[in-house]
């Protein structure tokens, strides 16, 4: 199984090898190379879930590990986990990743840099099938970065528009910022447990060696990457303008698997959550839920209305974490990533169409515009189709995978807050049940305003057509996926998972913070899980509906006219429309500040620092020149000077020698007269 | 004459030729510079298939390899005494190998190349005996040689502002020979020859604490050497606040001593504190750790954010470096075995790195003649490979993973949280503010419109690709197995933290 998995996980990256140096050159530019790679991975892939099928057993995994790093006492080996978790999680990403690589043979074909799409897809799929399958949060963190340098390329991808360049950069830089304290967190759990093995870390929490504040700080500051990643509150802002990559990625990287990475990380970690630290995650997850939810309502562009939905059912999958509903917020996860892979999918192949028939009529207006849309359904029936299902399941509406998924996530925290004193923990549910309602509005205003209604610009809609095959079969195929009974085989209930196939394989992993503490860190009775799920059904059902209802009401039947609820509450909708000016917030404080900073010290470099070593250099100068003054004429006048003396005094003598032996004996005279006179006193 | 002794000094031997060869025959100068440099890259390099990996060295003559001995001025008691250990032979072999790639990358200098070229082979000869010597005259010897073909080259082969900068560089760096001086000759009054009682050069003697005679242990002394020593080798390094005459050195160099400078002479800064400063004097090691440590996270900061600020491209680089080096400062202020060894493959990563960044700056600046980041944009639609190329080199700048840097900083990292937890979390802002410069740089140079009047600018040739890949892998390479260097520095370090009080 080992050797199968990694295969799976290399084979793209040979593929990427091949198509960034000799791509170009191949037949069909090399798309065949990375296509064939994804799908022998898929389907080995497949057989890997067969395996786990054969053994049914929540507990099952199968680990190896080598040696790396390894310089004494210091080491890092790097080990593969698969476990049922990895598995699912392997499937989701070859699944998508694979129909990603089919529909982009069509979406972008023609393109300049054809191959290089292809083997950024390629690096893409190696780096996220390595973050599932390592069993150490080293390989993680190196395999998030990578991930993340490929988010990079693919949002820059068509790198010679600014805003693409731009919105590769804020991604990048952002998502480093939630792993500076990603990497805080692995240094604190190295230090206190010496590997960053997930099951040495398990005994090192059980046994206590991590405790206390230090063990919520981990928790913490491990989310602290999730939120970058996962695009949570207050990091959220890089998602919506990753939508400037081409669609194909936002389908793969920015709905279904990247983003969800950080989801994975939790799920990965949240056997050493402490309560403070769960609680930490779930309200930045219902928070970010709703806070996404209300902006998605106001946005024309297509592409962003799914990117704040995403951002939004990640906060779901988050907060379904933080309240110990660890199946819910991985069920989500999956679910989640066939149907929002599919929404984008389908909306790519709308703004497809959109292009083309722009393009006919030389129009230069944005194919993402929804304003623009309208009728399409006769036209694009496959698109239209699969569109609408993926659209029920995002909602919620019972037979479908969402459904499923959202519920049991919305039952999860109603249990959690029934089953804790402090009533303001019913804030997540609120959270919850709310940002669910809201998703139905704006999901039926998206599909209506798409598919529904007379044309908008019918000279537009005139040259919109289906698109080609490989973009409708991946369409269908992930719509397939988004039928509950996917999930819930054996079972054939269509309102709950329980009895199905993912209930029982994924289970709440033993708490390495209960066994440290002693008792449960989070107590749920059956009583009141039972309860909370009948409830959830029940609420969550009728909020799904009212939020259709709502939208029909507005866009179908437009009892109402949008544009005036929207002037009556002008302030609301300005903050939701301008995404309540986080971007204008974050530019004016941290970069303008961080640049005038880097200014500031440049300035300090080269006048103060430099100034000083100039300084010293010309103060040498002066005091060398003031050497060389004083030399010339205090040390060398000196020299001169006594010369000058001395040649003075020896003129002077000069005069008395005269050589006249009078003048002697006078002078020895009156020496001798001086001698005595003095004598005599 | 043992290996060692022939890879150091056949530069020289390609020097003299060089000063024999008609001046019109530039092809024939070139070939001797390249194969000149070429051979002692193969001789280290087999070196290193015969190099012991558990032999610590350090501070015993039979931990180190390839040993060459003998007296040389018995009066002053200085010997020619050389020879590696997992310490040294990495930035031997480095030097070998960006030797002899630097060559490559003077195929364009224009004017007297027979003395550039000479000068080049005379600077390599100073670099690689800096790094073998173990007689501490000897040392002293190699580094001040080192010194003046390094004042030439950039002072007549630079840009326009060459004589300030290289003047700058000789007096900054003379002034910290001459500390390094003093601090030589107040050891080798105050250490005794353990075989005849005399004085001695000998550095392996000198870190034998029983040959300390009482002056030399008076803490007083100690630490004022300590700090005569550290300034020497802190002005190498750069340490802020004494790394101003890097950036200019860096702008005004031609291309291939840029690539020289940061990737051996700044590591000679560190290594000087390994190889001398730590084990002569270990108790002022750790006495000064924290400040070690400090300047270390200064750097790395500091070095950042002046580079995002920068708008000459080859100066953002210089101050990359700075940046980087902190990385090495803070890992060795930490006496952990991650520490110390992070510190170690930092410098060798970086050496590796920072010589791409030099290279793929010559490139661009051969072509647009300046270097002025926001005068290029979107490159990669005029030079896709050179954008591969330097995308390459950037993001191993930035310490992605899959790429040498990410071990080094990393390994620091690890090392460094335990010791200095508060210092370590300063330090890892770094990893966002060196996001920003790098990515905000290659922004500005190849992404968005192409700026029209480089449409017609030529792509990255084959020479210029020739010294770059061999670099591009390594720094590959090492990144997913970084053992091979590593095993060749472990035995050594973790020795020499055990030497730490």
């Amino acid at each position: 199984m080992i050797t199968q998995a990694l295969i799976i996980w290399l084979l793209p990256l040979l593929a990427f090898t091949i198509q960034i140096f000799v791509g170009k050159r191949l037949p069909r530019k090399g798309d065949w190379v990375s296509v064939s790679a994804i799908g022998i991975s898929f389907m080995l892939s497949i057989m890997l879930m067969i395996q786990m099928f054969m053994a049914y057993d929540p507990e099952f995994a199968v680990t190896a590990a080598m040696p790396w790093i390894e310089t004494g006492n210091f080491a890092i080996p790097l080990g593969i986990r698969l476990d049922n978790l990895a598995i699912i999680m392997l499937m989701v990403v070859t699944t998508v990743s694979f129909l990603v690589h089919v529909y982009s043979m069509g979406y972008m074909a023609g393109d300049q840099y054809y191959n290089r799409f292809f083997a950024y897809l390629s690096l893409f799929s190696f780096s996220m099938l390595g973050l599932v399958l390592w069993d150490n949060l080293f390989g993680i963190y190196m395999m998030w970065e990578l991930v993340g340098i490929c988010s990079y390329l693919l949002i820059g991808f068509y790198f010679t528009k600014d805003s693409a360049a731009n919105a590769g950069k804020k991604a990048f830089i952002t998502n480093r910022i939630g792993d500076f304290g990603f990497l805080i967190g692995l240094l604190i759990v190295f230090t206190t447990i010496g590997s960053f093995n997930f099951s040495a870390i398990h005994e090192g929490v059980s046994s206590g060696l991590l405790s206390g504040g230090l063990l919520t700080a981990a928790g913490v500051l491990l989310f602290a990457g999730a939120v970058g990643k996962s695009a949570q509150f207050p990091l959220h802002v890089w998602l919506p303008d990753a939508m400037e990559g081409p669609t194909p990625v936002s389908a793969l990287i920015h709905a279904a698997t990247m983003v969800a990475a950080g989801v994975y990380l939790m799920a990965r970690l949240s056997f050493m959550l402490s309560f403070d630290a769960m609680l930490v995650v779930a309200y930045i997850g219902g928070f970010t839920a709703i806070f996404a939810a209300t902006i998605a309502i106001t946005q024309n562009d297509i592409k962003r209305v799914l990117a704040y939905s995403t951002v939004s059912q990640l906060g779901y999958m988050i907060m379904a974490l933080g309240v110990g509903s660890y199946m819910a917020g991985f069920f989500h996860l999956v679910t989640h990533a066939m149907f929002k892979a599919g929404l984008f999918l389908g909306s790519g192949s709308v703004i497809h169409a959109m292009h083309h028939s722009m393009h006919k009529l030389h129009l230069h207006e944005d194919p993402n515009d929804l304003r623009l849309m309208g009728g399409f359904k006769s036209k694009m029936p496959v698109t239209y189709a699969t569109f609408l299902i993926f659209t029920l399941a995002l909602s919620g509406i019972p037979f479908f995978s969402g459904f499923l998924s959202k519920d049991a996530i919305l039952g999860g925290t109603l249990a959690f807050a029934m089953s804790q004193h402090n009533p303001i923990h019913f804030l997540l549910p609120v959270f919850g049940f709310t940002a669910a309602m809201i998703t139905a509005f704006y999901m039926f205003r998206l599909v209506i305003r798409t598919f529904y209604g007379k044309p908008v610009r019918p000279e537009i809609y005139e040259h919109i057509h289906e698109s080609p095959k490989q973009m409708t079969v991946p369409l269908m195929v992930l719509a397939a996926l988004s039928i509950f009974i996917v999930y819930t085989l054996p079972s054939f209930n269509p309102t709950g998972a329980a009895g199905g196939w993912f209930d029982h394989l994924i289970q709440h992993p033993h708490s390495a913070v209960s066994a440290q503490l002693g008792h449960d860190v989070l107590h749920i009775d059956h009583e009141t899980e039972h309860l909370a799920h009948i409830s959830g059904i029940i609420i969550s059902i009728l909020v799904a509906g009212l939020g259709i209802l709502l939208a029909f009401f507005i866009y179908y039947w437009k009892k109402a006219d949008h544009t005036r609820i929207a002037q009556s509450i002008r302030p609301l909708y300005l903050l939701s429309f301008n995404k309540y000016y986080f971007d204008e917030i974050y530019q004016a404080t941290f970069v303008r500040g961080l640049l005038a900073w880097n200014d500031l010290l440049n300035w300090f470099d080269a006048k103060i620092i430099d100034g000083i070593v100039n300084l010293s250099a010309t103060v040498t100068r002066v005091f060398s020149a003031v050497s060389g003054l004083f030399d010339l004429h205090i040390v060398d006048g000196l020299v001169n000077g006594l010369a000058n003396v001395t040649s003075l005094f020896g003129n002077g003598l000069r005069k008395i020698q005269t050589g006249q032996v009078q003048n002697y004996i006078l002078g020895a005279l009156l020496g001798t007269v001086l001698i005595i006179i003095i004598s005599l006193i | 004459m043992g290996l060692l002794s022939f890879a150091t000094f056949l530069p020289i031997a390609g020097a003299l030729l060089i000063l024999a060869v008609p001046r019109k025959n530039l092809p024939l100068v070139r070939i001797i510079a390249a194969v000149f440099t070429f051979i002692p890259l193969v001789i280290t390099s087999y070196l290193w298939t015969q190099f012991d990996y558990t032999a610590a060295g350090i501070n015993t003559e039979s931990g180190f390899q390839f040993v060459e001995h003998l007296p040389w001025i018995p009066t002053y008691h200085i010997e020619y005494f050389i020879g590696v250990d997992g310490l040294s032979f990495p930035m031997v072999w480095l030097t070998t190998l960006l030797s002899f790639l630097a060559i490559f990358a003077s195929w364009n200098i224009d004017k007297a190349q027979k003395g550039y070229f000479s000068l080049f082979l005379l600077l390599v000869t100073g670099m690689m005996g800096v790094f073998v010597a173990l007689d501490f005259f000897l040392f002293y010897i190699f580094w001040e040689v080192m010194l003046l073909p390094m004042y030439f080259l950039i002072g007549v082969w630079g840009g326009p502002r060459r004589e300030y900068a290289a003047i700058k560089f000789f007096l900054y760096t003379l002034f910290g020979s001459v500390l390094m001086l003093v601090a030589m000759l107040a050891l080798y009054f105050n250490v005794g020859d353990p075989v005849n009682g005399g004085h001695t050069f000998n550095m392996l003697h000198m870190m034998n604490q029983s040959n300390h005679q009482p002056w030399l242990q008076v803490f007083n002394v100690r630490f004022w050497l300590y700090i005569a020593l550290f300034v020497g080798f802190a002005i190498k390094v750069p340490v802020f606040p004494f790394h101003t005459w890097l950036p200019d050195a860096h702008v005004e160099a031609p291309t291939a001593i840029s690539v020289i400078l940061a990737g051996i002479l700044l590591k000679m800064g560190t290594y000087g504190l390994m190889r001398i400063s730590y084990p002569i004097l270990p108790d002022m090691a750790r006495y000064t750790s924290y400040f070690l440590a400090t300047l270390g996270v200064i750097n790395i900061l500091y070095g950042a954010f002046v580079a995002m600020a920068q708008k000459d491209l080859k100066k953002l680089v210089a101050y990359s470096s700075i940046s980087h080096m902190g990385f090495v400062l803070l890992g060795m202020a930490v006496f952990t075995e991650a520490g110390m060894n992070g510190a170690m493959f930092q410098m060798f990563s970086h050496g590796m790195i920072t010589a791409m960044l030099f290279l793929l700056v010559g490139v661009i600046y051969d072509r647009a003649h300046h270097r002025q980041i926001d005068g290029f944009g979107g490159l990669g639609v005029s030079m896709p490979v050179y954008t591969g190329v330097a995308s390459l080199a950037f993001f191993a700048a930035l310490g992605l993973p899959g790429m040498s840097g990410f071990i080094a900083e990393a390994m620091v990292f690890i090392g460094a949280f335990p010791v200095y937890r508060t210092l370590t979390i300063i330090s890892a802002f770094g990893i966002i503010v060196t996001a920003g410069y790098i990515l905000w740089t290659v922004q500005r140079v190849f992404l968005g419109q192409l700026n029209p009047k480089y449409t017609e600018i030529a792509e990255i040739n084959g020479r210029e690709l020739f010294t770059l890949i061999p670099l591009g892998i390594l720094v590959v390479f090492f990144g997913v197995y970084p053992m091979p260097i590593l095993n060749l520095m472990k035995t050594s370090l973790n020795y020499l933290v055990t030497l730490i009080p």
